[in-house]
């Protein structure tokens, strides 16, 4: 990874940076590379659009397959995916997957111009419902329906913020009190500005290979992906969700029994067989205070409402049973948004090999990410040692 | 110089009382509210009864569909119960039009559970509406708003308030059904 922060510069160098340091890792040269896959960053020009050979060209060319993609926030999901169904598919040993960004300061906005067609546009131009809106709405929301409290969402932030400082890649890296996020301004009723994470820059990736070309090149036991969920929702989709103005309608067609969000852990996990009580730790999209709360529900970790004692109980603080974001989350490091999937799994893979420092969890064998992407992106990986 | 009203977007709601606007209406069926009352319009599958909002005009999107429907504009229910609520305390981003030169005044904003429809629909409140005056479940209702003006336009939209005097007129918001 490129450490995350405000940097100033190109997402090509925080990509670049990110590889060599990947590749370093796995004991490679950028030649021995079959296939490089790159996740595409929306706010960048056209280099951004093209991010697989844009990474591949400051590498320098060498001839390998590419392949860009992008899916919002599960961009990086998307990637792996990519890049492990080539994998599992024949059609390369080794893959390079980058994601990178330079995020602007403030509210993410759509691309300029009038586009009446393009509803992630018409949020913007017709209602100012910004993301931290819909943060905001599903946070009220837990309060009405599970009692969850304006201080339940700022432990999670004190958590968040204490694995952060352990952690020397998270942009943020000094502990946080309650008494601070209360007295960080409100930005939309009920989450302050602690409640909700930054725009960073930053930059991540990942060497994958085959088991067998892993254990050839001295890897007996490598971490090992198990599963990547890549679903799309249900139809009807019946929880209001970004870029939404309203949700599809269940008149005439019943819901899902579970949620959408609930599905993309469901399918990472009839993937790898295993379930929520094998996991001994989660990376997820704490884009919110709250929406962390509402991911222990939706990976199976507590029954619905009963996130925000979870949280209270410890469970989910680095020393708890199963502990969540212990690379600080997305509070400690801001969104780099086709980075941050793959810096989920960059955590997963130090905790799964027993190198994460103070911020280790101990034996762990079996981590999960999550996150969700504009338009019906749903991810996760399972990855387990 | 009198200035238009003109819907924000074409064909989401019935003109409003004010009247005045063209080509910038209801691109069909002539406004599609027949007590004359201010509503928004999605469209409804003829072959599966499904209703979107927005209106979704190419193609039904029920995978379950039989297939064969024509989307026909429908109005929706004028009363609803919020989903959940917030405000914008920081000015948005553009298209989100406001002027920079002007102190930022917060918004509401809520999201409203149509019963009829079995969906919930984002709205701005009604200017003077704040989040203090809500609650998860309160009854709210549709009315006319605008959104911002400019030389020559005055920019109208949707804007939910909380619902006033007396009763839900029994069977006033039934147009919903199936
Ligand atoms: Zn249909």
């Amino acid at each position: 990874m490129h450490p995350w922060g405000k940097w100033g510069r190109s997402f090509v160098g925080y990509g670049t940076h990110a590889a060599r340091a990947a590749l370093a890792d796995a004991g490679l040269e950028w030649r021995d590379v079959g296939s490089v896959v790159g996740a595409n960053t929306m706010r960048c020009g056209y280099p951004g659009y093209v991010a697989g050979a844009t990474f591949a060209q400051a590498l320098g060319w060498q001839g390998a397959r590419v392949t860009s993609v992008y899916a919002a926030c599960a961009s990086g999901a998307q990637a792996v995916n990519t890049a492990r169904s080539q994998i599992l598919g024949g059609l390369a040993d080794v893959v390079l997957v980058v994601g990178a960004d330079s995020a602007p300061k403030g509210f993410f906005a759509p691309a300029g111009g009038e586009r009446p067609d393009d509803p992630d546009w018409l949020r913007f131009r017709v209602l100012g419902a910004t993301n931290p809106a819909y943060f905001a709405l599903y946070a009220r929301r837990r309060m009405a329906l599970y009692g969850d409290t304006p201080e339940d969402f700022a432990q999670v932030k004190v958590k968040n913020a204490a694995a952060g400082a352990l952690n020397p890649l998270a942009r943020y890296r000094t502990p946080v009190s309650a008494a601070e996020v209360a007295a960080s301004a409100v930005v939309a009723d009920p989450l302050r500005l602690l409640d909700i994470c930054a725009t960073s820059d930053g930059g991540a990736a990942l060497v994958l290979s085959s088991m067998e070309f892993a254990r050839r090149h001295g890897h007996p036991d490598p971490v090992r992906i198990r599963a990547v969920s890549t679903v799309t929702p249900t139809y009807p989709k019946a929880v209001l969700d970004l870029p939404d103005i309203a949700t599809d309608s269940a008149a005439v067609v019943s819901p899902a029994p579970h949620s959408f969000r609930a599905s993309i852990a469901r399918a990472a996990y009839e993937e790898a067989g295993i379930g929520p009580e094998d996991l001994s730790l989660a990376e997820v999209y704490d884009l919110s205070t709250a929406l962390e709360l509402e991911w222990y529900e939706d990976i199976g970790l507590c029954a619905a409402g009963e996130g925000a004692k979870l949280l209270r109980d410890g469970v989910t603080s680095l020393g708890g049973r199963v502990p969540v974001n212990t690379s600080g989350g997305l509070a400690s490091f801001g969104e780099a948004v086709p980075a941050q999937a793959l810096a989920q799994v960059c955590e997963l893979t130090w905790q799964l090999r027993g190198t994460a420092g103070d911020r280790q969890v101990p034996g762990a064998r079996t981590g999960i990410t999550a996150n969700q992407g504009l338009f019906g992106h749903g991810s996760a990986v399972v990855a387990v040692r | 110089m009198a200035r238009t009203r003109r819907p924000v977007v074409a064909g989401w709601f019935t003109d409003d009382a004010g009247g005045g606007t063209d080509a910038g209406g209801a691109t069909d069926a002539g406004g599609g509210s027949p007590d004359g009352g201010f509503r928004l319009l999605g469209t409804r599958c003829s072959a599966c009864a499904a209703v979107f909002f927005p209106r979704e005009d190419d193609a039904c999107r029920n995978p379950g569909c039989p297939g064969g429907g024509e989307l026909t504009e429908t109005p929706l229910s004028r009363r609803g119960r919020i989903w959940s609520f917030t405000d914008g305390r920081y000015r948005p981003p553009a298209p989100y039009v406001s002027d920079p030169d002007a102190p930022w005044e917060p918004y509401t904003l809520v999201a409203v559970e149509l019963a009829a429809e079995a969906m919930v629909v984002l709205g701005q409140a009604a200017p003077g509406v704040r989040t203090a005056d809500l609650a998860i479940g309160d009854e709210m209702e549709l009315v006319p708003g605008v959104l911002n003006e400019d030389d020559e336009h005055i920019w109208t939209t949707w804007h939910w308030r909380p619902a006033t005097g007396g009763a839900a007129r029994p069977g006033a918001d039934g147009e919903g059904n199936a």
